[in-house]
């Protein structure tokens, strides 16, 4: 099936099998690795992209449901208000193995704009906004982003440092 | 000309004569700008032009295999091949196997095993024709409950244990039972081969390559020197990426067959059965102590289980042997087979689960002595090895106790349990000794100079410990050039092999590599500028003697110098008992409704030797106290009575901690240079936070609640089973 992706910017023709997910489209056919496959079943979050805005494990879509999105990964963060968050997660550790890490990067920058938005979470006191991003907020919000190698503390500082400076998507105030 | 070094005793430091600072300095990981911009690549990624994708097929359960499908399988379109080869194999290679493990499709050892590999022009087909494949098993009820079974081993023992506990003011005997974990590492086992006439390159994912290069080359049948492995980036290992793995060797024998390039990763739920796990334990401990706390008698029993024919017996008891002071002694393994999938080391095999329990007795014991437990261990630890007699080459256990009870403010703690209440939560804090033993093994490196700088080359992997960084600091501190001025090629192994990523000993073993290595240069360089070496100061790439100073570029005169290293283990390891110390404390929250229990705070005090980079040091015990609370409260595999499968084979069944599971960490280090370690005066980091780091967590839950769990993880059904036997509080209906 032919379909057109804009990722990163660029415009991408495809001719893909109906099977094949959006994270494999990215990976195996336009060989833009850096969305990794931790799970292939929407559990660890390593996959997460931005489509359209908004984050998604990509590894749970299928790429002919995307026919005329737009497609944000780890490799065009930069130019999505990302290269904030980029460089205080290497200032902060908020990484090792770094095989989580571009989830993880495109999961706060989509969180950061649904807390900007108003979007309640579990660690929310109420379901209307404007909601402040606290400890709790950041750590409930950005669960699904699994990491083994534990470095949550050290995401967790980066994503406060970047929302503070304004070089993620929201100015969100402590 | 190489600088090799065997460890057979203490070893100068000479850190301090260098002038660049860069050890023991908080640097940025050098490859961080890759890895946050996608740009590393992992194992399979950066794939060849014509690669296929081959998927592994699962056994349901053991016996005979019997693919009956084959010939369908094949004929689906895009289907390439279905390898049965019997060169591949059935288990993953324990750690430093340097040989095959157990080969050939036409038996299942265990339920889960891979018995096909299914080569396709896609992934999706490969996928899909895998699922299509219908696989029937025979053989009799396999043996899967390591209660049920005849054991091996026996412990060993000094004095007379029984009659110690019989005479004892005070006797603890209690049992505690942990399950079976999985590593769990975020990047799937995954390679990429491909040959080169009768050469194999093998890209993939795998943390000892030296060890790595002979079990492919075994089990190919070839020459080792035939085949390459790069593993530049490993995205985490935790020892189930120690020893080569079935993709590995299916991708190898498929890209031979097929004549191309054939890509193979582990579904996630594949890693959970072929990749070894933690064994489960059974820990039978006792402790006798007399009026005053002291241990007259001491005994640490562990069963644990493994497939027919493994060598591998999780040891848990590994540093009860020398933990704690006591004349009578008992402890041991004993090892049950099992069909469950191959165990095999997980972060800390041993003490991770064996200190952990040991722990969670002594915060008992020290309830029933009515006696502070940091005082109860302060009072017990060992002046020398109890049972060997050997000296410490250090010991900082009751520092890293005493500074880490200072500052998580365990002083104004009210000892008794259920005294502390907000809402409908209990609070309640618990404190943890942490040992782990410290290893060194063989490794090498080589360091090119050049009027650009260094390059440092060896086989050595980052698994995500902080290899690269600590490699430049290392060089660049001996050769007096900044950080930018040095640059670090790993995971190759046309390389010279470094110790791989393992058992803690990457940064001591390798880092001394590096560090003979520069020494070697700076031989080279002193000879020279014709002095001695010991009197040349080299920094920000200049060179100092006496009252001289010169840029090492116009020393080089445009030449390539090479030096090289290569570390040795020695006598050192026998002439002293080596270990790293740590102590955890926890403050947890138990809810008094649900059972649930949140940790609210933790902190890690550490003495490992000389910490080369705190950063990177203070991250790797973030994921071990992380893996305690994992440990503690959620993480346990589920075997299947019947076949022993793995039950909750994926990350929505297997629960690691999430952000929401992690509450503020604190990680202190104890100031320590231990110089039986070798030249860098350095110990491993990378387990000692896990070894212990549960028990902390369990001790709170004790202190909040007054409830015991002594079968882990401590779920909220076991936690309100046992909130059930205490009367409801006055206050609770008022909350």
């Amino acid at each position: 099936m032919q379909i057109t992706l804009n990722v990163n910017g660029v415009s991408r023709a495809l001719d893909l099998d109906t099977r094949v997910t959006l994270l494999d489209a990215l990976r195996h056919h336009l060989r833009l690795t850096g969305s990794k496959k931790g799970c292939d079943h929407g559990q660890c979050g390593a996959c997460t992209v931005l489509a359209n805005g908004r984050r998604i494990n990509a590894c749970l879509s299928l790429a002919v449901m995307h026919d005329g999105d737009a497609i944000t990964t780890v490799e065009g963060l930069h130019e999505a208000d990302g290269a904030g968050l980029q460089q205080a997660v290497i200032d902060h550790d908020g990484f090792q193995c770094g095989y989580c890490t571009p989830g993880q990067l495109c999961s706060a920058i989509g969180m950061l704009d649904e807390l900007a938005q108003g979007w309640p979470s579990h660690a929310s006191d109420g379901l209307e906004g404007p909601f402040t991003l606290t400890q709790a907020e950041i750590a409930e919000r950005m669960s699904g982003n699994l990491c083994r190698c534990s470095c949550y503390p050290g995401i967790n500082a980066a994503i406060r440092d970047a929302a503070k400076t304004g070089t993620g998507a929201t100015e969100a105030a402590e | 000309m190489t600088i090799t070094l065997k460890v057979d005793g203490k070893s100068p430091d000479r850190i301090p004569d260098m002038k660049q600072g860069l050890v023991g300095t908080e640097i940025a990981r050098p490859e961080g700008p890759l890895k946050v911009t996608g740009q590393a690549p992992y194992a399979a990624e950066d794939l060849p032009e014509g690669c296929a994708f081959g998927t592994l097929v699962r056994a349901p359960r053991w016996g005979k295999v019997n693919l009956r499908n084959e010939e369908r399988l094949a004929a689906m379109p895009g289907v390439l091949s279905v390898l049965r080869d019997p060169a591949m194999i059935r288990r993953t290679a324990q750690g430093g196997a340097g040989k095959a493990p157990a080969q050939g499709m036409d038996e299942a050892d265990f339920a889960g095993q891979s018995v096909a590999l299914i080569v396709a022009e896609s992934f999706e087909v490969a996928r899909d024709a895998a699922r299509a494949a219908v696989v029937a098993v025979d053989g009799p009820a396999p043996a899967v409950d390591p209660d049920q079974q005849e054991t091996e081993g026996e412990p060993d023992s000094h004095g007379d244990l029984e009659a110690a506990m019989r005479g004892a003011a005070h006797a603890l005997d209690v049992t505690y039972t942990t399950p079976s974990m999985a590593a769990a590492a975020m990047e799937p086992h995954a390679a990429v081969a491909w040959w080169d006439g009768d050469g194999v390159t093998v890209r993939t994912s795998l943390q000892m390559l030296k060890h790595n290069r002979k079990e492919l080359a075994d089990c190919l049948g070839i020459d080792p020197s035939r085949v390459r492995v790069l593993s530049p980036y490993v995205g985490g290992g935790f020892g189930s990426k120690l020893g080569v793995s079935p993709e590995a060797v299916a991708a190898a024998l498929a890209a031979k067959t097929l004549g191309r390039p054939v890509c193979v990763v582990q579904e996630r739920r594949q890693v959970f059965e072929l990749v070894n796990r933690r064994s489960e334990s059974r820990q039978r401990i006792r402790l006798a102590a007399d009026e005053d706390g002291r241990l007259v008698g001491l005994g640490h029993e562990a069963l644990v289980s493994n497939l027919p024919d493994e060598g591998f017996s999780e040891p848990v008891t590994q540093a009860s042997h020398f933990a704690y002071a006591a004349e009578n002694r008992l402890i041991g393994n004993r090892v049950a087979r099992v069909r469950r999938p191959n165990a095999g080391s997980v972060r800390a095999p041993g003490e991770a689960i064996g200190v952990t329990a040991f722990e969670c007795a002594m915060d008992e014991l020290a309830s029933a002595l009515d006696l502070d437990p940091i005082a109860l261990r302060l009072r017990n630890i060992p002046d020398a090895h109890p049972e060997t007699g050997q000296p410490f080459s250090s010991h900082k256990l009751a520092q890293v106790l005493t500074e880490g009870a200072e500052r998580f403010g365990w002083q104004d703690r009210d000892p008794a349990p259920r005294q502390r209440r907000e809402g409908e939560w209990w609070i309640g804090t618990g404190v943890s000794a942490a040992f782990r033993v410290n290893l060194l093994t063989e490794a090498e490196a080589r360091i090119t100079l050049t009027s650009d700088g260094a390059r440092v080359d060896t086989d050595m992997t980052d698994i995500g410990t902080g290899t690269y960084a600590i490699l430049t600091q290392i060089a660049g501190e001996a050769l007096g050039l900044p950080q930018g001025r040095v640059t670090v090629r790993l995971g190759d192994t046309d390389l010279p092999p470094g110790s791989g990523s393992g058992g803690s000993f990457g940064a001591a073993s390798t880092g001394s590599a590096v560090w003979l290595a520069a020494l070697d240069l700076r031989q080279q360089l002193a000879t020279r500028l014709g002095c001695d070496e010991a009197d040349l100061t080299l920094q920000d790439g200049e060179a100092r003697v006496a009252n001289t100073r010169q840029p090492i570029t116009e020393i080089l005169k445009g030449d390539t110098l090479t030096g090289h290293g290569h570390v040795q283990k020695g006598e050192a390891a026998q002439k002293v008992r080596q270990a790293t110390y740590g102590a955890h404390f926890a403050e947890a929250a138990v809810n008094d409704v649900t059972g649930e229990v949140r940790v609210r705070r933790m902190l890690g005090s550490f003495a490992a030797g000389r910490i080369l980079n705190p950063r990177t040091a203070r991250s790797q015990c973030h994921g071990g106290m992380t893996w305690g609370i994992g440990m503690a409260l959620t993480e346990g595999l589920v075997f299947d009575r019947r076949d022993g499968h793995v039950v909750n084979r994926d990350l929505a069944e297997y629960h690691v901690p999430v952000n929401a599971d992690v509450p503020p960490l604190d990680v202190h280090f104890v100031d320590e240079h231990d110089p039986w370690t070798g030249p860098l005066l350095a110990k491993g980091i990378g387990e000692l936070a896990i070894c212990g780091a549960g028990a902390a967590v369990l001790n709170a839950v004790h202190h909040a609640c007054g409830v015991r769990i002594r079968d882990w993880p401590a779920t909220p059904d076991k936690v309100l089973a046992g909130l059930d036997g205490w009367p409801v509080p006055a206050t609770a209906g008022s909350d």
